[in-house]
């Protein structure tokens, strides 16, 4: 077996580490999506699905570039943690937390939107703070789509490449993730190490979707009346 | 239904048309043309000499030569996987020699047309003083991450690390190395400032995108196996006419002079 083990778990630390960072700063984002009624809401919006329609070399451009060592932003992140973000496991998780972003708010924000409004204007009514009736009432009818939001990202960071590609440095370890290893191998003409490394991270990514996908079905959420 | 059909009808003619006409700009742009365009790969360190080489080619007899750079390595593995290249300038001879064992390239046609070289580049506002001390600076502290090409498939990455185990520096510095996918990327890496040094080629650090930003130092010849950098006529090639004649171009005097301007020696 020619498979790069330290690749496939520093990916999966990747991915997991970025869909649940995701989870939690995907919510507020995705509640002021779905409920806000300014009218600029137009624009987070853009901003929020940008990194679906931008390849992944610009968000690399600008993190080796805009926030390198020569930038003012760079320079203060080198004062906090002492190291650039190019070339580490947290520039990785920052760059993945980007360009995932997508696709953690925009099934939590469509799955908010669908929560009916009276029941929610029903626990206001109750007594109920915003805090309350989001984690009481909101939040468990939206399992659905938290469960397909936090799947996608966690998929979608561990298929990444390009961001990678840029700004990792390809070190063992800390940044040579599976789509850098399967690339590698193609380049050196090792077709057998990049066909079993390949077909493992398609199968494993296959699975995990099946289980949740097979999960979400059985309707989760938890109904106001039974 | 008959409003629909009469819809779907205006529709159906109204995409033809626009199929027709799609297919015959893009068709008639790539027939039009009296001398063909020649698509060359070329290894990264070659960038900024090779644009300058195509455009006075172009000036002189109106082919024009389109570039693809990248790692020697990986330019091969295209080029295998049947990439529609007419010319492989290579970084190195076993890349060629490669294509030729696999029928992918003339044999007859392997000619070495520079000598490559490795330096140790430095930004401007280092500290450390690369010009006297060589290759000993990247034992400071302050030097956290040092940048090559991967040398996996890149000629550069691996005479890089020749050079740091002739010198017995490779094992102390072994845990601060970033890979570069090719020379050009490795030379990104250490001008942004995000790698404290890199090794780079000396075509790089003399061209006008890296000129001036830097110190460095070159690393001697006695620490590397040279970088002998071979090119070949690639079988694929539809226009194998045209590009022996380029490859005549880059035999010539005028083109040597260029590869001297960037760093490279000629082989005598």
């Amino acid at each position: 077996m020619a498979i790069d083990w330290q690749a496939f778990c520093l990916t999966l630390q990747l991915a997991i580490t970025v869909s649940a960072i995701l989870l939690v700063l995907g919510l507020p984002i995705a509640h002021w999506i779905a409920f806000s009624h300014r009218r600029w809401k137009f624009l987070i919006e853009a901003v929020v699905a940008l990194p679906i329609v931008l390849p992944p070399t610009v968000l690399g451009f600008y993190v080796l570039v805009a926030l390198g060592p020569r930038s003012p932003l760079g320079r203060w992140w080198i004062s906090l943690t002492g190291h650039t973000l190019a070339f580490t496991f947290s520039g990785l998780v920052i760059g993945s937390i980007l360009y995932s972003l997508p696709f953690a708010v925009q099934p939590f924000a469509a799955s908010f939107a669908g929560v009916d409004r009276k029941l929610i204007a029903a626990s206001a009514t109750l007594g109920a703070s915003p805090l309350r009736t989001f984690f009481r009432v909101i939040m468990p009818l939206s399992v659905p789509g938290l469960i397909t939001g936090t799947a996608l990202s966690f998929a979608h960071t561990m298929g990444e490449f390009g961001v990678v590609l840029m700004v990792g440095g390809n070190i063992p370890g800390v940044t040579r993730t599976v789509s850098i290893d399967i690339f590698d191998r193609v380049q050196a003409s090792d077709y057998a190490a990049a066909n079993q490394t390949a077909l493992l991270l398609l199968a494993f990514c296959f699975a995990v979707l099946a289980v949740v996908y097979s999960v979400n079905r059985r309707a989760w959420v938890v109904g106001p009346i039974k | 239904m008959k409003r629909i059909a009469e819809d779907m009808r205006s529709f159906s003619c109204t995409l033809l048309a626009a199929c027709i006409f799609l297919s015959a700009t893009c068709g008639g742009a790539q027939k039009n043309k009296i001398a063909p365009d020649l698509f060359v790969a070329a290894a990264a360190d070659l960038s900024a000499a090779m644009k300058e080489i195509g455009d006075g080619y172009e000036k002189k007899t109106g082919v024009k030569v389109k570039f693809s750079f990248g790692a020697s390595g990986a330019l091969t593995q295209q080029i295998q996987n049947g990439a529609p290249f007419d010319l492989f300038f290579s970084a190195d001879m076993d890349y060629p020699r490669q294509l030729i064992a696999a029928s992918a390239a003339d044999g007859t046609s392997l000619y070495q047309y520079a000598v490559g070289r490795l330096v140790l580049w430095v930004p401007a506002d280092s500290p450390l003083d690369v010009e006297h001390q060589g290759m000993q600076v990247l034992l400071d502290a302050s030097v956290k991450k040092i940048a090559i090409a991967n040398p996996q498939h890149a000629p550069y990455g691996r005479a890089a690390v020749a050079a740091l185990k002739h010198t017995g520096l490779y094992d102390r510095v072994a845990d601060r190395l970033v890979l570069g996918e090719n020379i050009s990327q490795a030379s990104q890496f250490v001008e942004s400032g995000n790698a404290q040094a890199g090794f780079v080629a000396l075509a790089h650090a003399v061209a006008p995108g890296m000129r001036g930003k830097g110190k460095y130092s070159e690393v001697s010849e006695k620490d590397y196996p040279p970088l002998a950098q071979g090119v070949v006529l690639l079988s694929r090639s539809q226009h194998k006419r045209e590009a022996a004649q380029f490859l005549e171009y880059v035999k010539t005097k005028e083109s040597a002079e260029l590869f001297r301007k960037y760093g490279f020696t000629l082989p005598q």
